[in-house]
């Protein structure tokens, strides 16, 4: 069985058949070649495939296709704007939060949905925030200090 | 300017392909037509196969190929280990990609299933049919050393891979006694699973009309894989190509060469098209390599005023079910030279058994070996401190080896390089106000609350080399490093390295050595690596070495080009060479600065040749293979504060304050960065991490739901120091710091909740330290009062 | 890891979600998702079809309704935990959606999904059986209402039959002098409650006047603690009474039942979840306004 699907993703909508079982986190990387968004977990642990859907943080591993029908998806190829990063990515490499980048995509679309749900947060709400997003390499201290850079950022930036 | 950025906390010039989603890992390239392999494995720890009926699989819907053990004879060689401990009695068994008639553990490889795609691969898994005869397994190391034991490889007696020893200095036995007191205690260095967060993968893709096999591979060595790759599948190794594109990190468990990565590279021969692996999380703690799993008997020998006068040990390191690539000489060579530590000891002998298990095999995890080292000094001297009612700090002080600037011999065999153990542990109690936290804990321990301060002042051995010493101790490599500088016409340099960084940052701090060396941006300074084909040689990235090494190849081939363009220079500015001088990028006659010629202006003319000085090639470039005459030893002092829950044993860690020393810090933003990550993984082991086997061989910590990592919400802020001590040794005094953190934290965590529960009469809790462990511990220490 | 292959129907309404549960042997409910694609991809079931009412209005959000509030099975765990009628009306319950998971997943998690999959080691089962929940469910034959005791009938299984869906939850309305809490002992990797505590109270004239409390994670499903409930009724709710109280909690643990694995024994779950009663019932205490 295949199903038909219209996803947007990154402003572009796709329309697709896919298979029930294909997991949403495959259709955006396999079916549509874009691979900013990584896998690696099979548990939905690590949060490294963490993606905005319809603005709101989700696991794209556990989630299907077919599920995100009509929805909207902002994957880390699509958070920065035409010529420049966005708060959050520059505050990662001026922080150094990241080392070998592979939770960084997941990280970041988590950090985002933290500081859509709360603006100035403080370090210990940050790491409570970065529960779901597993880093092997930066002992999150970093991270925590990027997001609060950009928090700074972003509320200097519209008061 | 150029020159400062040596030293400075620059930004990461590897980032903003990370941050955007752009970088390209293994698993995100897929060439056109590429197919998809899945493996089946063994869901038994031990067991005789008696047929395998592939029919099914082989007609299923996308299925291009289904391979099983005998499809394989002749064409996949057994995976190498490539670490023959010399003097150890070292038996390897062989380690068949395709398992032939025997499994020996839950992810040995029994089929491969080749098929358009990953669904139908897998789905293809399913309909494959086994006939197992299950055999006994044994899973620990020191219950395989036993009579009765079972027994995995027909040729090995007793399970024993090797028995390897250390002996070094006075008389062992004489020490331990004449000596005024003696400490002992069993530990459990638990196995634990490594979990770089980006799956192991292979893409290959032949072409039968040239013979040429291409390989993207998670490694964080490349070039030993081309090495071992061409012994293994047969492709001649100058029509092989390893590519490490993006590595999500390693910390050691993408040093071996897989059965799986070389099954792959037959699959695509034999097909002659690309086909990729990917394995899942729950495969790659199955199938890739495992860390530490020693069973350690120790004991300390030392007068009534703390001086030590002996340590002895006998350790029983599990190896898993066959050999990995380079691990015999992790539990040995990185492990039993390092057990004088930071202190002067008198007498030192230890014996490790390597030991066949029915596990998953055991390689090197960050720290590989040293950790497990330092977590037995550290313990003893703990323990010697309990029984003498001395303060920690104080009978380290009475040990320490003192200050030294230019190598210090230990009774292992090792020539440390220089070290101030002393003033990095001064420092660390100063920094963290080490007297006010134990009022605090006193105080704290009159209200009922359990506060507890662990130390762990270490000394690590990296920069692995030199070459001579890699022979004489059975790594079969060598342990140099290389490097090519390049300068386009325009000034723009390229720096070739053999060393494959995967997370460490040396793409900067790289550039930086460059930008210090010959005074061009960093921004102009690009540097390539992880390609075999467009990359000298090099040994890889681990034991802290790719700084440590590369970066002192890095530093002479820098150095040769400013040699080629001073001489270049007198030419354009009709002087004598000697009378030539250099600053920051600018190339001028002695006392005659504004009047010069710029790198940039030498790099062009030396690219277009036009004016050359006589008998000097034309080009600006430069290659420098470096090899070590010593291996590097960064140190330290750190300091784990924990409060204990004595009602649930729930351990919580409140402050973790580091003095590290790994000599000029050449970006002191990424040293920093590494400091962080590598305690973050050793408080891992301390506090949660441990891969457990059932005794029948099943891992019980088999998924990300099970095997407890570090998060974010569990760990506080971690404070890290320095201090600077150059190695005499080194172009450019470096030390390394990946692994640093990692060597260190795991005992000053355990040290810190050992001190926490003095007060109820617990001596020793096996890791991780759980809710549950710590709470019997308590339970049982009460019950003895 | 890829799941085996299922059949996909969306279902628009209750009824038809009902009719096709029916017509397809072997398929499940699919919701948020959060509890049943893990399994698929671990291939640890394999139905034929995924019924997916995901997208059906009218069971989903938070209302109040005859001096109840009730709660579709579609609402997701972070608006029960961002709640404002749960926050002040259920506060062990919003308290416990907030600590399922991690923000992703209670973005997409659903309070029906997760109840209905009855996993031991949910925080919300006891919360709910803490709180005296009645649950909605509907089949082809109609709507029947089963409270929590008789819902969470033991390991993964509910008073759900196989062609029935829970539609809705609904909790009586907090009252003024009463407070409840759920405090957790969560497993470091999964974030599953190893232990989890749920209780309520009510405080009047200065001393306790009812109370509930219920344990999750170590039972195969919620069990009231009666005997620390009766333990706390007529007492002033002092720390020394909440602690006493907390430690009769092993009186309504069957020792046969416990749970335990290589994380936790289940002698020491026992052993120490009066910690997690205890502080459960100090939040509640305190919230008692």
């Amino acid at each position: 069985m295949t199903i038909p699907v219209s996803i947007t993703v990154n402003g572009r909508r796709y329309d697709r058949e896919v298979e029930p079982r294909l997991l949403l986190v495959h259709f955006i990387r396999d079916v549509l070649g874009l691979t900013g968004t990584k896998v690696g977990c099979d548990t939905s642990q690590c949060g490294s495939c963490t993606i905005l859907l319809d603005g709101v943080s989700a696991k794209a591993c556990t989630c299907l296709a077919v599920q995100a029908d009509g929805a909207s998806v902002t994957t880390i190829e699509g958070l920065a704007g035409d010529s420049e990063l966005h708060p959050l990515q520059e505050s990662f490499w001026n922080k150094h939060g990241l080392q070998c980048g592979y939770c960084t995509p997941g990280m970041i679309l988590a950090s985002h949905e933290l500081l859509r749900c709360n603006a100035d947060p403080s370090a210990e709400e940050i790491r409570h925030g970065l529960e779901g997003n597993m880093c092997r390499c930066t002992g999150y201290q970093n991270i925590v200090r990027a997001v609060r850079d950009a928090a700074e950022t972003m509320q200097g930036g519209t008061s | 300017m150029s020159a400062s950025t040596f030293g400075s906390g620059i930004r990461r010039r590897e980032d903003p392909r990370l941050i955007t989603g752009s970088a390209s890992y293994t698993d995100d390239i897929t060439l056109p037509g590429t197919l998809h392999a899945a493996l089946l494995r063994s869901p038994y720890a031990h067991a005789r196969i008696n047929g395998i009926d592939t029919s099914q699989a082989a007609s299923a819907q996308g299925v291009v190929a289904v391979y099983i053990g005998a499809d394989t004879e002749g064409e996949i060689a057994p995976s190498p280990c490539a670490w023959l401990l010399p003097d150890s009695g070292l038996t390897i068994a062989d380690y068949h990609c395709v398992a032939r008639d025997t499994v020996r553990y839950v992810g040995d490889i029994v089929a491969v299933v080749v098929a358009e795609t990953r669904h139908e691969a897998y789905d293809a898994l399913d309909l494959i049919e086994v006939d197992y005869d299950p055999l006994d397994a044994v899973v620990e190391p020191k219950k395989a050393a036993a009579d009765g034991a079972p027994q995995l490889h027909a040729e090995i007696a007793g399970n024993q891979a090797f028995h390897w020893t250390v002996t070094g200095g006075g008389d062992i036995d004489e020490a331990f006694s004449q000596a005024d007191v003696v400490v002992k205690e069993t530990i459990i260095q638990q196995r634990l699973i490594p979990n770089a967060m980006e799956p192991r993968a292979t893409l290959a893709s032949y072409t039968a009309a040239t013979g040429e096999l291409t390989v993207w591979n998670t490694t964080q060595n490349p070039h030993i894989l081309r090495f071992l790759s061409s012994l293994v599948i047969g492709v001649p190794e100058d029509r092989l190509r390893v590519i490490a594109p993006e590595v999500g990190g390693g910390f050691g468990s993408k040093i071996a060469a897989y059965p799986a990565d070389f099954i792959t590279m037959f699959c695509s021969k034999k097909l002659g098209a690309p086909v990729k692996w990917v394995e899942s999380r729950s495969e790659n703690y199955q199938a890739t390599t495992h860390g530490r799993d020693h069973v350690q008997e120790i004991e300390l020998a030392a007068t009534a005023d703390g001086k030590i006068k002996g340590l002895r040990a006998t350790v029983w390191a599990g190896m898993g079910a066959y050999l990995s690539t380079a691990a015999p000489g992790i539990p040995t060579i990185l492990h039993g030279l390092m057990l004088s530590g930071v202190y002067d000891i008198p007498a030192i002998h230890e014996d490790v058994y390597g030991l066949y298990t029915n596990t998953t095999p055991v390689e090197a995890y960050r720290g590989a070996g040293r950790p497990e080292a330092t977590f037995m000094v550290e313990r003893l001297v703990d323990l010697l401190a309990a029984k003498l009612g001395l303060d920690p700090a104080e009978v380290r002080r009475r040990n320490f080896i003192p200050k030294f600037d230019d190598g210090h011999d230990v009774v292992t065999g090792l020539t440390y390089d220089s070290g101030n153990y002393d003033g990095a542990l001064s420092k660390l109690l100063a920094e963290a106000d080490y007297q006010q936290l134990r009022a605090e804990q006193a105080e704290a321990r009159k209200n009922g609350r359990y506060i507890g301060l662990g130390l762990s002042t270490y000394v690590e051995i990296c920069g692995l080399g030199p070459s001579q010493v890699a022979g004489a101790i059975g790594f079969q490599g060598g342990l140099w490093e290389s490097a090519i500088v390049r300068f386009h016409p325009s000034g723009k340099v390229h720096v070739m390295i053999g060393a494959s960084p995967h997370g460490q940052g040396e793409e900067t701090t790289f550039a930086q050595i460059i930008a210090g060396e010959l005074g061009v941006s960093p921004d102009d300074v690009k540097v390539i690596h992880g390609d075999t084909d467009n990359t000298p040689m090099g040994w890889g990235t681990y034991g802290s070495r790719t700084t440590a090494v590369g970066g002192a190849a890095l530093a002479l081939a820098a150095r040769k080009i400013r040699d080629k363009a001073k001489v270049i220079a007198a030419h354009l500015l009709e002087a004598a060479v000697e009378d030539m001088d250099y600053d920051d990028g600018k190339f001028f006659v002695k006392g005659s600065p504004d009047s010069s010629k710029t790198i940039q202006d030498i790099a062009l003319m030396a690219n277009v040749a036009w004016n050359m000085p006589e008998g000097v090639e034309a080009g600006l470039e430069a290659t420098t293979f470096y090899d070590p005459p010593n291996f590097v030893f960064p140190y330290g002092a750190h300091l784990a504060v924990v409060e204990v829950d004595a009602e649930s044993g729930n351990v919580e860690l409140k402050r973790y304050v580091a003095v590290d020393d790994c000599g000029p810090q050449i970006n002191p933003v990424i040293v920093e960065g590494q400091v962080h990550g590598g305690i973050v993984q050793g408080i891992g082991q301390a506090l949660w991490e441990e891969g457990v086997y059932d005794d029948d061989g099943q891992l019980l910590t088999g998924t990300m739901l099970d095997y407890a990592l570090p998060r974010a919400d569990r760990l506080p802020d971690i404070e890290v120091h320095s201090t600077v001590t150059p190695s005499p040794h080194h172009p450019l005094g470096v030390k390394g710091i990946g692994e640093a953190g990692t060597i260190a934290s795991t005992a000053a965590v355990y040290n810190a909740v050992i001190d926490a529960l003095a007060p109820l009469g617990v001596e020793a809790v096996n890791m991780p330290l759980t809710p549950e462990r710590v709470w019997r511990s308590i339970q049982a220490a009460q019950g003895r009062n | 890891m890829f799941a085996p292959q299922f059949d996909y129907y969306r279902a628009s309404s209750v009824a038809e979600a009902a009719a096709l549960l029916e017509q397809h042997p072997d398929s499940k409910v699919l919701a948020g998702g959060h509890s049943l694609i893990p399994v698929l991809k671990l291939r640890l079931a394999a139905p034929s079809a995924l019924i997916d009412i995901g997208r059906i209005d009218g069971i989903r959000g938070i209302r109040e309704e005859a001096g109840r509030i009730v709660i579709g099975a579609l609402t997701t765990h972070a608006e029960i935990a961002a709640s404002a009628t749960l926050q002040s009306g259920a506060t062990a319950l919003s308290e416990a959606a907030g600590m399922i998971g991690d923000p992703a997943v209670r973005n997409r998690g659903t309070i029906g999904g997760n109840v209905a999959h009855a996993d031991p080691a949910s925080d919300l089962p006891a919360v709910l059986r803490c709180l005296g929940a009645e649950f909605s469910i509907a089949g082809s034959s109609g709507t029947r209402t089963v409270d929590a005791a008789d819902f969470f009938e033991g390991l993964m299984t509910t008073a759900v039959e196989e062609h029935e869906i829970l539609t809705s939850i609904s909790l009586p309305s907090g009252s003024g002098g009463q407070g409840s809490a759920y405090a957790k002992f969560s497993h470091p990797a999964s974030r599953y409650a190893v232990i989890g505590a749920a209780a309520s109270v009510a405080v009047a004239d200065g001393v306790c006047s009812a109370a509930s409390v219920a344990l999750g994670g170590l039972v195969p499903a919620p069990v009231r603690a009666e005997a620390v409930e009766d333990a706390l009724v007529g007492k002033a709710l002092s720390a020394g009474a909440i602690a006493d109280a907390a430690r009769c909690v092993g009186d309504s643990l069957d020792d046969d039942e416990v749970l335990g694995d290589v994380y936790a024994s289940a002698e020491y779950r026992s052993a120490v979840a009066h910690v997690w009663v205890g502080r459960a019932l100090t939040a509640a205490a305190a919230r008692c306004g």
